[in-house]
């Protein structure tokens, strides 16, 4: 059975910010509280990376997804004014979205909890204790620019940006002046 | 500590929320969000993968990473053909924009 310390009791609250917050990005009519609420899932993931200790991942997803991301959304829906309170919010295929979802959802569930039903049940924690010995940042930083690493992705995903930045600029550009 | 199978769990439910808020909601940024989502739900996969399967090696974090990357480039890209869009058409409903339909 899961033992009652502090890392369950955040792991329970980050799990109400996720879904919560998820769930207010779909449902929300004006899209200002939907960005606050996509604000609190990012937060609540940024919170899951800490309990897996991967600190900074948990630094770089409130930095680029909420310092970044969240604030462009923001801008965005501000720039299209006229269309943050639709009376309609759902298209005609809501219905069998939600089927889709959910029947996705069963699935991956099925998936995820069939191989460890049976050995040992699926709350008892020491089945699946895995080594208190992690890669720290430092070895992160070293993968990342390691010859025999991930330079290679690491310089493409540069130029990615790079591409993606002046690309923005170019599509949002106003050409009438 | 916390069983691998509820963070897969969690990340499966958050992946298909997003999925929903792609396919039903009619706002293009309302779309966006909902990939964002399912991004995260990704990301939650494959740290989870890491900590509980390959804690000394660096390939899933360095995976997360990447997915960061490419998520700021997807989010800049989207929001400038939404703000392109609703310039030239005055509408960011989905459905509105069907200039490459056949």
């Amino acid at each position: 059975m899961l033992e009652f310390n502090a890392s369950t009791v955040a792991f329970v609250v980050m799990t109400l910010f996720i879904l919560g917050g998820a769930l207010g990005v779909v449902t929300t009519r004006n899209l200002i509280h939907a960005t606050l609420y996509l604000i609190l899932s990012l937060f609540g993931v940024a919170g899951y990376f800490v309990l897996l200790s991967a600190p900074f991942l948990a630094a770089v997803q409130v930095l680029v997804y909420i310092g970044a991301i969240a604030i462009l959304i923001v801008f965005a829906v501000m720039l299209t004014r006229s269309m943050t309170r639709m009376s309609e919010i759902l298209n005609g295929q809501w219905l069998l979205s939600a089927i889709v979802g959910a029947g996705l959802f069963l699935l991956l569930v099925i998936g995820v909890i069939l191989p460890t039903w049976g050995n040992g049940g699926l709350l008892d924690a020491t089945v699946s204790a895995p080594s208190q010995v992690v890669i720290d940042t430092v070895d992160l930083g070293k993968a990342l620019v390691d010859r025999n690493g991930f330079v290679l992705p690491f310089e493409v995903a540069s130029l990615l940006l790079t591409a993606a930045m002046i690309g923005a600029i170019v599509i949002a550009r106003d050409d009438t002046e | 500590m916390i069983p691998l199978w509820m963070y897969l769990v969690v990340a499966a439910g958050l992946f298909c929320i997003g999925t929903y808020g792609v396919l039903a909601r009619r706002n293009a940024v309302a779309v966006l969000m909902g990939v964002e989502l399912m991004l995260n739900a990704v990301n939650i996969n494959l740290v989870g993968f890491w900590r509980y399967m390959n804690p000394l090696e660096t390939n899933g974090q360095v995976f997360a990473a990447f997915i960061f990357v490419v998520a700021a480039a997807e989010a800049a890209i989207g929001l400038a053909i939404i703000i392109s869009i609703y310039r030239n058409r005055r509408s960011v409903v989905v459905d509105d924009v069907d200039l490459l339909k056949w």
